[in-house]
């Protein structure tokens, strides 16, 4: 860092290491970059509402049409409603991926975010904050209202709301890497699927899962604690990665 | 002989997955001979275009 | 013996030795095929519990096993690129990818003929098959990928980082889809029980192995030297490669 010159030497003459100083300079630069990436993607985003409206949307015509193509017995819809509202969920942020950084690639912008002294990683995780704000917050919101359709009792419902809390941010994470290695390359958005679907399998497994166990009467503990140490993990790694990614895209 | 084909009634089963794999096989080397036939073909004709070449010690 | 391996780590020098490899593992391929298939055709005695049908085992077990080895490699030499920013290691990862969607497709279907008489049904959700199902779903995303992005260093560094992703994520999924599969299967199907193995039978398993290894460095070599023939056009060493071709009297007009 450039300001760390004169800051050394009041360093020495204060007695407080250029080590701290460095640290604290560093989580500050890393909370300002992530903070203000965070804000400008939630800024842009509302301004295009319908486009928030739309995503939610097709969750919502997707999980009320599965009903269709299998029967309104109660028996078959509860043991397929976990499974359909987590698939919905994931289709859901798929389609809202691209979104992500293909804009900001097009516009010039992305290069503008990348060659900024501020670490890329947190400018990144703000930009995912950001999108699973506006896209996997509302489907958890969402879903417990739909899984109503579903002959889900309260407390799978509210396990399917805390399940798909600790999901979503997961399918923001690993989506973005698929999304930054996806810019410029022919293939659009059945590319991305086909890259990020396999690595979402564990969290669908997890997730609906956990809804599975809570409607056998049995607990869902274990799931849960793999999806919460799944994305303690992804939140700590995949901002290097997606940055990565999104350096490689630029080049 | 006819017994070794018919493998204890599974022949079906056995000839369909060691013919998968003799198939596989000889796809590979196959689409492997004919990548590399077009790589050299694609190559003469363009160092053909760029004529001969002249600033390389020991080229003809 | 003192070879500077460094040596090779440009195309240049890396076709020759590759051309090499390729015969050497290619003649080798062929031997322990010939006798991984002797032993799993006729000298190993037929199972009494699932009859010849287990014969299916010497192809399913080298198949998945190489399946999964082609990724680790790959994912070595995608660590390789990235790290050295290395052509080569790029080009062996790129040459990799196709033998191990093959290895990995090939593993299904004799898994699904060996199912069938075996256990009755053609697919049964069992977590090796379901691993290497999405292994193979990986494989092709990565090969999609390169197809997709038009400048080949580009190409490459992403595709290797998508390897690396993968490839961390693959030991997650085994364990994630193990776990979905205990809970849902019981005991009724165990499809990762194997015929209780006499010794002719292990060695045959082991040989066919030794088949596929060679087989896979042999075509990886034969494809690597393609790869590099087609990305190093305009590179003056080529010449002389189509000169001495000519004066072997290959290529001209079928190579």
């Amino acid at each position: 860092m450039n300001s760390t010159d004169t800051r050394d030497i009041d360093a020495q003459r204060t007695a407080t290491s250029p080590a701290d100083n460095a640290a604290d300079d560093a989580r500050a630069s890393v909370l300002r970059a992530f903070g203000w990436s965070l804000a400008r993607d939630l800024r842009i985003a509302i301004r295009s509402k319908a486009e928030l409206g739309v995503q939610l949307l097709f969750y919502v015509i997707v999980v009320s049409l599965f009903p269709l193509s299998t029967s309104p017995s109660r028996d078959v819809l509860g043991m397929l409603g976990p499974g359909v509202l987590w698939t919905a969920a994931l289709l859901a942020s798929l389609l809202s991926l691209p979104r992500l950084f293909a804009s900001d690639f097009t516009d010039g912008t992305l290069e503008q975010i990348a060659l900024s002294p501020r670490p890329l990683p947190a400018l990144v995780s703000g930009k995912i904050a950001a999108h699973w704000l506006t896209t996997g917050l509302p489907v958890a919101v969402m879903a417990p209202l739909l899984g109503a359709q579903y002959a889900l009792d309260g407390e799978a419902l509210s396990m399917l709301a805390i399940a798909l809390l600790l999901g979503t941010p997961i399918l923001s994470l690993l989506g973005a890497i698929g999304a930054a290695l996806t810019l410029g390359a022919r293939g659009g958005g059945g590319l991305l699927a086909l890259l990020v679907l396999p690595l979402y399998a564990p969290v669908l497994i997890f997730g609906a899962g956990a809804v599975d166990a809570v409607r056998a009467g049995v607990s869902a503990s274990a799931h849960l604690s793999l999806l919460g140490a799944g994305l303690i993990v992804a939140i700590i790694a995949v901002p290097f990665a997606a940055a990565t990614a999104v350096r490689i895209a630029l080049d | 002989m006819s017994e070794f084909l018919a493998m204890g009634g599974y022949a079906w089963y056995v000839w369909m997955s060691y013919g998968a794999a003799a198939i596989a096989v000889i796809v590979e080397v196959a689409a492997l001979r004919s990548r590399r036939k077009r790589a050299f073909d694609d190559l003469r004709m363009t160092s053909a275009a760029a004529g001969p070449v002249t600033n390389v010690r020991g080229a003809r | 013996m003192l070879i500077n391996w460094y040596r090779f780590s440009s195309p240049v020098s890396f076709y020759p030795l590759a051309g090499t490899g390729a015969h050497v593992f290619g003649v080798l391929a062929a031997l322990f095929a010939g006798a991984g298939l002797f032993v799993a055709l006729y000298a190993a005695p037929t199972d009494a519990t699932q009859g010849d049908a287990y014969r299916i085992i010497y192809l399913h077990v080298p198949a998945a096993w190489m399946a999964m080895f082609i990724y680790l490699v790959m994912a070595g030499w995608s660590a390789a690129a990235l790290g050295f920013n290395a052509r080569l290691s790029a080009m062996m990862a790129q040459a990799l990818a196709p033998t191990g969607a093959l290895m990995a497709a090939l593993a299904l279907w004799t898994g699904a003929f060996w199912g069938r008489p075996t256990w009755g049904t053609y697919w049964a959700w069992d977590a090796r098959m379901t691993s290497t199902l999405i292994l193979l779903f990986l494989y092709l995303g990565i090969i999609a990928l390169r197809n997709a992005i038009e400048d080949p260093r580009r190409a490459d560094r992403a595709c290797a980082l998508l390897a690396l992703v993968g490839a961390v994520n693959v030991p997650i999924i085994y364990f994630s889809v193990r776990w979905w599969n205990t809970l849902h299967q019981g005991s009724s199907i165990s499809l990762t029980v194997a015929p209780k193995m006499a010794m002719t039978m292990v060695t045959g398993i082991l040989v066919m192995t030794a088949a596929a290894w060679c087989y896979t460095i042999a075509v990886t070599l034969m494809r690597v030297q393609a790869i590099i023939v087609e990305r190093e056009r305009g590179a003056t060493w080529l010449d002389s490669l189509i000169d001495l071709r000519r004066r072997d009297g290959i290529g001209r007009s079928s190579a």
